[in-house]
C-alpha cells in the first residue's frame, strides 16, 4: 500500500510539473516583451473572456515532449460568456511569437470542430506571427493543413457566429482567420492584419513603409475596411467581443436572445433634429438614439464609410440591425465602400435572424468618373442584392429623402419590405427638384434671358416637381404604406417588429444566386 | 497634416474662414455642394488659416487642396 501511494505521487508530481510549465507559457523575457507592448498573456484574455474566468481545454499537453512549446503555442477552449455556451482558440506569442506548428494547426482544426458539433459561436483571439516555416510541409500545404482552419471558417460561416480579436499580428495566409469572421476588433497599437510585412515588401517591390502604415489596426478600421471596431487596449477589446456576442443566437437555427427593454435616451425630438431644408446636414447618431434602447448600440465600422451607419441595437430590448444614412458625412450620398459595409452588414443580420431598420437619408449613389472607375455600379449591386435577398423582417423608413437607387439599396417598396413608412417631411424621388427640373427643362430655363424671369419659371417647375412627390400622393397611391408623426416612429417601430416575428419567405429553388462581387 | 482637404467631389458653396483666423478641431472651414447636399468641411486639427487655395463656385476633386494652417 505504501509503495502504491508513493508511486501515485510521483506520478501526481510528474503531472504537476506539466502543468506548471504549459501554464507558464513562454520564457520570461517574451513574457516581459508582452507586457512593455501592453499585451496581456493569453491565459490572462481567456479569464477576462470567460465568466468566472473558468473554461475547459482540450489539447494542452500538446507538443509536451518537445520542451519549450507549451500547448505548441495556442490555447483552445470551452466555456460559458454572457451565460452562451463558445469555443475560443487563443494564440501564446510569448511561444516562437504565437507562430503555427503542426498541433498549433490540429488544435485550431479540432476546436471548429467542436465549435460545429455544438453549434455554438466560435472566437479566435489571434496573436500570431504566422506559418513556422521550418514546419511547413507538416502544416501548410496538407489536408489538415493551415487551409483547412479557412475551409472550416468558410463552412462555418452564416452557421455559429464567428468573431476575431486581434491582438497583435495576422500575417501573410493567418490573415485570412480575421478576414473570414463576421466582426474583428483590432487593438490600437498592437493589432496588424498584412500579407506582407514591412520587411518583406522592402525586399520584394521595394516599398518602405511602417508597420502601422503597412496594415495597423487605424489603418485596417478607417481605410481598408479589414477591421470593424477599433479597441482602445485588450480589455476594451474582450469586452466588446462580449457586447457583440450577447446580440447574437449561438447558432443560426435559433433565435437571438432578448435584453430587459430600457427606454430611449432623453433628447431632442426626431422634429428638432431633422433641418427643414432638404440640402442642410444633420447628425443620423442622435436621430437613432430617439429610435433605440439607450446605450445598447454596437456600431460596426464606425471609421470606415461614414456615409452609411451600420450597427446593432435594441429596441424594447429585442435585437435589430440598423442600416441609415448619415447626411453629416459625405451627404449621405452613397460610395463604393458604404455600398460594401453595408452589403457584409445586411448579411450577417440575415444569417443570423436579426431583423433589419433602414432608415432612408439619401441623395442616391455618388456619380462621376472616379466612382465609375471603380465599380460603383457593380459595389452598388452587392447592397441591392444583399438586402434585396435579406428574408428576415425589414422595416424601411424614409426619414427625410431617398432618391434614386438610393431609395432601392434602402429597401424601397419594390424589395419586398414588411412596411415603408414615411414622415410627413420625406421625399421620394428619382431625383431631387432642383436635379430634375433643371434635367427636364434645361433647354427652357436657358432660353430665357430676364435672370427675374428665369429664376420664377425655375421655382414654378420645381413647385408643380414638389407636388407630384408629395408624400400623400405617394401614399395615395399606396407607394408608401404610412405616414407616421416623428414622435411615434419608436413605438410604431416597437409594434411592428413584435408583429413581424415569425416572418418566413418561400425561396424558389436554386443552389446559390451568382453574387455580383 | 497641415492641410485641409476636400472630403468629397463637388463644387466650393461657401467659404466659413479667412486667412489669419483661428480655426479649432471641427470647425467647419468650407462648405462643399455635391449631389444636391451641403457638405461641411470640418478642420481635423487647431491652427491658423495660412492660405485659401479655392474660392466659390470652384470644382474640387476628393482629396483637392481647400486650405493650409501656418506652421
Amino acid at each position: 500500500m505504501t509503495n502504491h501511494t508513493e508511486e501515485q505521487k510521483g506520478y501526481n508530481h510528474k503531472l504537476e510539473q506539466q502543468l506548471e510549465k504549459i501554464f507558464a507559457g513562454g520564457q520570461p523575457k517574451y513574457h516581459e516583451k508582452s507586457a512593455q507592448q501592453g499585451k496581456l498573456f493569453v491565459r490572462k484574455r481567456l479569464e477576462l473572456l470567460f465568466d468566472d474566468g473558468e473554461y475547459t481545454e482540450d489539447g494542452r499537453f500538446a507538443n509536451c515532449e518537445a520542451g519549450d512549446l507549451p500547448a505548441d503555442g495556442v490555447v483552445t477552449a470551452m466555456g460559458k460568456v454572457g451565460g452562451q455556451t463558445v469555443c475560443v482558440m487563443a494564440n501564446d506569442s510569448t511561444i516562437k511569437a504565437g507562430s503555427w506548428g503542426s498541433r498549433t494547426v490540429e488544435k485550431i482544426i479540432r476546436i471548429q470542430e467542436t465549435a460545429e458539433m455544438h453549434r455554438v459561436p466560435m472566437l479566435y483571439l489571434v496573436d500570431s506571427a504566422g506559418a513556422r516555416i521550418t514546419d511547413q510541409l507538416d502544416m501548410f500545404p496538407n489536408r489538415r493543413g493551415a487551409g483547412r482552419i479557412f475551409h472550416n471558417q468558410v463552412r462555418l460561416s452564416g452557421f455559429i457566429p464567428q468573431i476575431c480579436v486581434l491582438f497583435g499580428p495576422s500575417a501573410a495566409g493567418g490573415a485570412y482567420i480575421p478576414a473570414f469572421c463576421d466582426l474583428v476588433i483590432m487593438v490600437k497599437g498592437n493589432a496588424s492584419m498584412y500579407l506582407g510585412s514591412p520587411r518583406m515588401a522592402e525586399k520584394v517591390i521595394g516599398q518602405k513603409v511602417s508597420l502601422e502604415e503597412m496594415g495597423g489596426a487605424e489603418m485596417h478600421c478607417s481605410v481598408s475596411g479589414c477591421g470593424d471596431v477599433l479597441a482602445e487596449d485588450e480589455e476594451e477589446a474582450i469586452a466588446e467581443a462580449k457586447r457583440y456576442l450577447a446580440f447574437f443566437p449561438a447558432n443560426f437555427t435559433e433565435s437571438a436572445p432578448v435584453a430587459d427593454a430600457v427606454a430611449a435616451k432623453v433628447g431632442r425630438t426626431l422634429e428638432e433634429i431633422i433641418p427643414e431644408n432638404q440640402n442642410a446636414p444633420f447628425d443620423m447618431y442622435e436621430a437613432l438614439d430617439v429610435l433605440i434602447d439607450e446605450g445598447s448600440f454596437f456600431e460596426v465600422k464606425k471609421k470606415f464609410a461614414a456615409e452609411l451607419i451600420t450597427g446593432l441595437a435594441r429596441i424594447n430590448g429585442k435585437s435589430v440591425g440598423i442600416i441609415a444614412n448619415q447626411p453629416k458625412a459625405k451627404g449621405g450620398v452613397l460610395f463604393v465602400d458604404s455600398a460594401d459595409k453595408g452589403a457584409k452588414f445586411i448579411n450577417l443580420c440575415d444569417a443570423f435572424s436579426i431583423p433589419l431598420l433602414f432608415l432612408a437619408d439619401v441623395p442616391g449613389f455618388m456619380i462621376g468618373t472616379k466612382v465609375e472607375k471603380e465599380g460603383i455600379i457593380r459595389h452598388g449591386a452587392k447592397l441591392i442584392m444583399a438586402m434585396s435577398s435579406a428574408t428576415v423582417p425589414k422595416i424601411s423608413v424614409v426619414v427625410r429623402k431617398a432618391y434614386g437607387a438610393g431609395l432601392y439599396a434602402m429597401a424601397g417598396p419594390a424589395f419586398e419590405p414588411d412596411v415603408c413608412i414615411a414622415l410627413p417631411t420625406a421625399q421620394i424621388a428619382v431625383m431631387g427638384p432642383e436635379a430634375a427640373v433643371n434635367a427636364v427643362y434645361s433647354n427652357k430655363i436657358e432660353a430665357i434671358e430676364d435672370p427675374k424671369e428665369r429664376r420664377a419659371y425655375v421655382q414654378e417647375k420645381q413647385q408643380e416637381y414638389k407636388e407630384e412627390i408629395d408624400i400623400y400622393r405617394l401614399a395615395s397611391e399606396m407607394i408608401i404604406d404610412e405616414i407616421v408623426k416623428p414622435s411615434d416612429l419608436r413605438s410604431v417601430l416597437t409594434a411592428r417588429f413584435e408583429l413581424y416575428s415569425t416572418k418566413s419567405i418561400p425561396q424558389p429553388p436554386r443552389k446559390h444566386p451568382v453574387y455580383p462581387v | 497634416m497641415t492641410q485641409v482637404l476636400s472630403t468629397m467631389t463637388g463644387t466650393v458653396f461657401t467659404i466659413e474662414v479667412e486667412v489669419g483666423q483661428e480655426v479649432k478641431k471641427g470647425d467647419v472651414v468650407v462648405i462643399l455642394e455635391s449631389m444636391k447636399m451641403e457638405i461641411p468641411v470640418e478642420a481635423e486639427m487647431d491652427g491658423k488659416v495660412a492660405s485659401i487655395a479655392v474660392k466659390e463656385e470652384d470644382f474640387v476633386d476628393e482629396g483637392d487642396l481647400i486650405l493650409t494652417f501656418e506652421g
